[in-house]
């Protein structure tokens, strides 16, 4: 409604903070329990933790779709109804929740972000628009912009819903399983982004069953299971341990002892895959890198594996 | 020939048959209008139920002297509320419910009138009886047409959104209870509108077919309401016309008509349709057959 | 004392309370199935859809039950057909095909002139019952329940994991089309006793009874029908002493049934809710 409550927030006064918030369903089931942790802007964190801990309801509880029973949650100090009416918070669904045959095109989809800042008949102005194109530019989903979205491969799907948290401009993006389903390139476009983004101050908040490729663009770490297990800088909280706590005994869990794959180094060799690419440790924490350039040959040929699967 | 076009022109030069026409054009494009929400978000049976649940408003309306329009659009409300209500404190399905809650309001209707049976004619009420419309019934039909117009024109862009993605709405700081209680809102308003054109049992036709068929032929939102909104008056005008021919049964005429028209768009649906999907698969095969 | 045993002097109310309990008895076993299969509005669809197949019936001259059957059939055909063939919704198809050929029928039925009463089709005319239709009700009825009961196992199963089913050596193809052909029968039979319209509240609200009551499939079975011969009986009796339509008076019962299952269900009720619920929040 009020572009100029948007820009107010700069990045030095964004925060997110979760305290104590306990959230229970009409069902008597409860999703999460006393969940605390804090982001400040120019964070991407990761939200890990098994199907069912309670990650999709601490999404939930961010966006207002539950209400916490106890505890609250506070965006740039605002309470979540005032900082949805400023456009602070920005969603990327999981692809199985859109409905893909829907009759929209890719520019419809992203003008949809748009509609907080538009007047009470939505009608776009040139403002709009323009942010729209430069979003789309920016995923290069451009030349697209005509295309039904159904039409799309799974990683150009993707990129629309990026852009559309973009032309929202919101300040707290929350990105719910983003390298499901995408090829290589997505996934290298997608990380380049969101470091973009961290760059400009935002705060992203990445759930994902990717252990592996956490420490590559998370700076931060949310372990979560029924309550935040752990959370911090990934250095600190991303360890065997905390993540053998995390996920009990549902993870699956390779441990290489010395007769096995490294011998030579006497290192003992620890692998943890929540099904999708595995998280290793070594000695001295996880071995994982943070970094792919120079190691263009290692992705590729992870890709070609994981594409054999 | 002339004997021809004097039997097509006879409908014509009666002035309560311009008149059914007429009103069935308007209520035929609104309910077409709000088709496009209803097909996309997967209301079809809401729309069933709601237009099933409005007949025991429309009976104690009539005892009390009300305008029809009210009583009906108050069970109307009120069966949705109860439908929610279930669903939300049990573990039944959404179709168990709905079918549940408006089968019961239905018999309600159906037992006052059984009751009390010079007051209301049942049948005028579930086939809609547009041919004897009073001039208060059409005042009370085009009201509620416009608001329904009004509302959807001015708020389609929203109501677009709660279809497609309701979590995004809501991420907008849309409201997005006030979205749901007014896309059922309408879905009861035109379901009285069109309670005397087609009647209770065909309602659900007009407040689904023209979506359907539209969203067979295109792959643009807006495209599909001008599609929908031409389907739904032409088939109105025409079937309504027609039902000259046919004793009366003007619901059953708009409703043929509409179903022979999504039948077509199914068939030869230029990319969505049969035919296209064949044509394609054809392709795909010679492609794979060296 | 005399008034309320009333009802039972008439030989046409005895009639029409045994249809009513054979009829309610078999829909709610079925109902069972399409509540947990989540085809409640096949119920609908296929009730709406007999209509242009009776009309025609009537026209070429073979039991009217035999074009109803067919064209409920040919309208879940079409729908399975449409859904498997394009992109929308299934909820969608169904509310055009079975709209479509309800509308189909009411033109059928205005241009041939018969001797059929719309309102006895739509409402049910289960008082005037004619010479054999109660024994044709009670061999169908019969025939059918026979068939669920016996092979309720193999439904339960198609219902619940058709995957599973698939894997055990079941054809799920012939228990789809074995289903719906129970369930246009059923319709068949029930449409002289509640009529089309409230025909899917006997096919839905029972097995939703009996799902509020337990979550024992066999119990299931049991509460709905229990409570649909309980209604079928109640809703004949009732609806000779208020001179109303009898249709509606059994569907009122049921559902009158169903809201106290909802308040005073033992686990899932509201008030049960309730007791529950202080219990699960961590204080």
């Amino acid at each position: 409604m009020n572009p100029s409550s948007t820009t107010s927030v700069t990045g030095n006064e964004l925060d997110l903070r979760v305290e104590n918030v306990t959230v229970s369903y009409p069902n008597g089931h409860t999703g999460l329990q006393d969940a605390s942790f804090a982001l400040h802007a120019g964070t991407i964190c990761a939200l890990v933790g098994v199907n069912g801990s309670g990650k999709s309801t601490l999404f939930k509880a961010i966006m207002g779709l539950v209400r916490p029973v106890t505890g609250r949650v506070r965006i740039a100090g605002r309470t979540v109804r005032d900082a949805l009416k400023a456009n602070l918070v920005a969603y990327v669904p999981q692809a199985e929740e859109v409905d893909w045959s829907f009759p929209v095109s890719v520019r419809d989809v992203v003008m949809m972000g748009r509609y907080g800042h538009m007047n009470f008949l939505r009608i776009p102005r040139a403002e709009d628009r323009r942010l729209v194109e430069e979003s789309l530019r920016r995923v290069d989903m451009w030349d697209y912009r005509d295309r039904q979205i159904g039409e799309l491969s799974g990683g150009q799907k993707k990129r629309v819903f990026l852009a559309r948290a973009l032309a929202q401009q919101g300040r707290v993006i929350l990105l719910d399983e983003p390298f499901t389903g995408v090829d290589v390139n997505t996934e290298l476009a997608i990380i380049a982004l969101l470091r973009e983004l961290r760059g400009e101050g935002r705060i992203m908040l990445v759930s994902t069953h990717n252990l592996g490729s956490v420490p590559e663009y998370c700076d931060h770490v949310v372990l979560i299971k029924r309550t935040v297990m752990a959370a911090g800088a990934t250095t600190d909280v991303y360890t065997e341990e905390n993540l053998l706590n995390t996920f009990g005994g549902v993870l699956r869990h390779f441990r290489f002892g010395d007769s096995t794959v490294q011998k030579h180094d006497a290192r003992a060799v620890t692998l943890l895959t929540d099904d999708e690419r595995p998280l290793v440790f070594g000695k001295g924490g996880h071995v994982e890198y943070s970094e792919r350039r120079g190691r263009e040959d290692v992705v590729k040929e992870r890709a070609e594996g994981e594409e054999d699967e | 020939m002339t004997d021809l076009l004097h039997t097509l022109a006879l409908p014509l030069s009666y002035d309560y048959m311009l008149k059914a026409i007429l009103v069935s054009g308007v209520v035929g494009a609104v309910c077409a209008f709000l088709s496009c929400f209803v097909t996309l978000k997967g209301w079809s049976l809401m729309g069933d139920a709601i237009s099933h649940a409005v007949v025991p408003g429309v009976a104690v309306a009539y005892y009390i002297g009300w305008p029809f329009a009210v009583g009906a659009f108050a069970t109307g409300v009120l069966a949705s509320a109860g439908m929610g209500f279930v669903k939300r404190k049990t573990k039944l399905r959404e179709d168990a419910v709905i079918g549940v809650v408006f089968t019961a309001f239905f018999a309600l209707g159906v037992l006052l009138i059984s009751l009390f049976p010079s007051e209301v004619d049942l049948r005028s009420i579930v086939f809609g009886n547009i041919l004897g419309i009073s001039d208060a019934d059409v005042r009370q039909m085009l009201i509620i047409s416009a608001i329904t117009v009004g509302v959807l024109g001015l708020r389609w862009r929203d109501l677009m959104l709660f279809c497609f993605d309701a979590n995004q709405a809501r991420a907008l700081g849309l409201n997005t209870t006030l979205l749901h209680l007014t896309l059922l809102a309408l879905l009861s308003a035109t379901a009285v509108a069109s309670l005397q054109t087609v009647g209770a049992a065909l309602v659900v036709a007009m407040l689904v077919t023209p979506g359907a068929t539209a969203y067979l032929l295109t792959d643009r939102f807006g495209r599909m309401i001008a599609i929908a909104v031409g389907m739904g008056l032409g088939t109105s005008l025409v079937g309504a016309y027609a039902s000259y021919f046919f004793d009366g049964s003007t619901g059953g005429c708009i409703v043929t008509l509409q179903s022979l028209l999504f039948i077509v768009a199914l068939v030869f649906g230029p990319k969505h349709g049969l035919l296209a999907a064949r044509a394609k698969r054809r392709a795909a095969a010679s492609l794979a057959t060296p | 004392m005399n008034t309320l045993l009333e009802p039972f002097q008439f030989p046409f109310m005895v009639e029409a309370m045994i249809a009513a309990v054979a009829v309610g008895a078999v829909c709610a076993v079925l109902s069972c199935y399409l509540v947990l299969k989540g085809w409640s509005l096949m119920g609908d669809a296929i009730s709406h859809a007999v209509l242009p197949g009776i009309v025609i019936a009537y026209v070429v001259g073979v039991p009217l039950a035999i074009g109803a059957f067919c064209s409920g059939l040919l309208c879940a055909v079409l729908t399975g057909f449409i859904k498997a063939n394009s992109r929308v919704k299934e909820d969608t198809v169904m509310g055009v095909v079975f709209t479509g050929m309800f509308a189909f029928g009411l033109v059928l039925f205005t241009k041939v002139k018969s001797d059929l009463h719309l309102d006895h089709i739509l409402f049910g005319n289960i008082l005037g019952l004619a010479e054999g239709d109660l024994r044709d009700t009670l061999i169908v009825a019969g025939l059918t329940l026979a068939i669920v009961l016996g092979l309720r196992r193999d439904l339960l199963l198609f219902c619940f994991d058709p995957g599973h089913a698939r894997t055990v050596g079941l054809h799920n193809t012939v228990l789809n089309y074995l289903l719906l052909s129970l369930l246009a029968v059923t319709i068949v039979v029930s449409l002289k006793a509640v009529g089309i319209i409230l025909v899917i509240a006997m096919l839905v609200a029972p097995g939703c009874i009996g799902l509020l009551l337990t979550d024992r499939f066999e119990r299931m079975l049991v509460i709905a029908t229990i409570s649909a011969v309980f209604s079928g009986f109640a809703g004949v009796y009732v609806s000779f002493f208020l001179n109303a339509s009898t249709g509606a008076c059994i569907v009122l019962l049921q559902a009158l049934l169903f809201v106290l299952a909802l308040i005073f269900a033992p686990k899932n009720g509201l008030r049960a809710g309730r007791r529950r619920r202080p219990g699960a929040l961590p204080v």
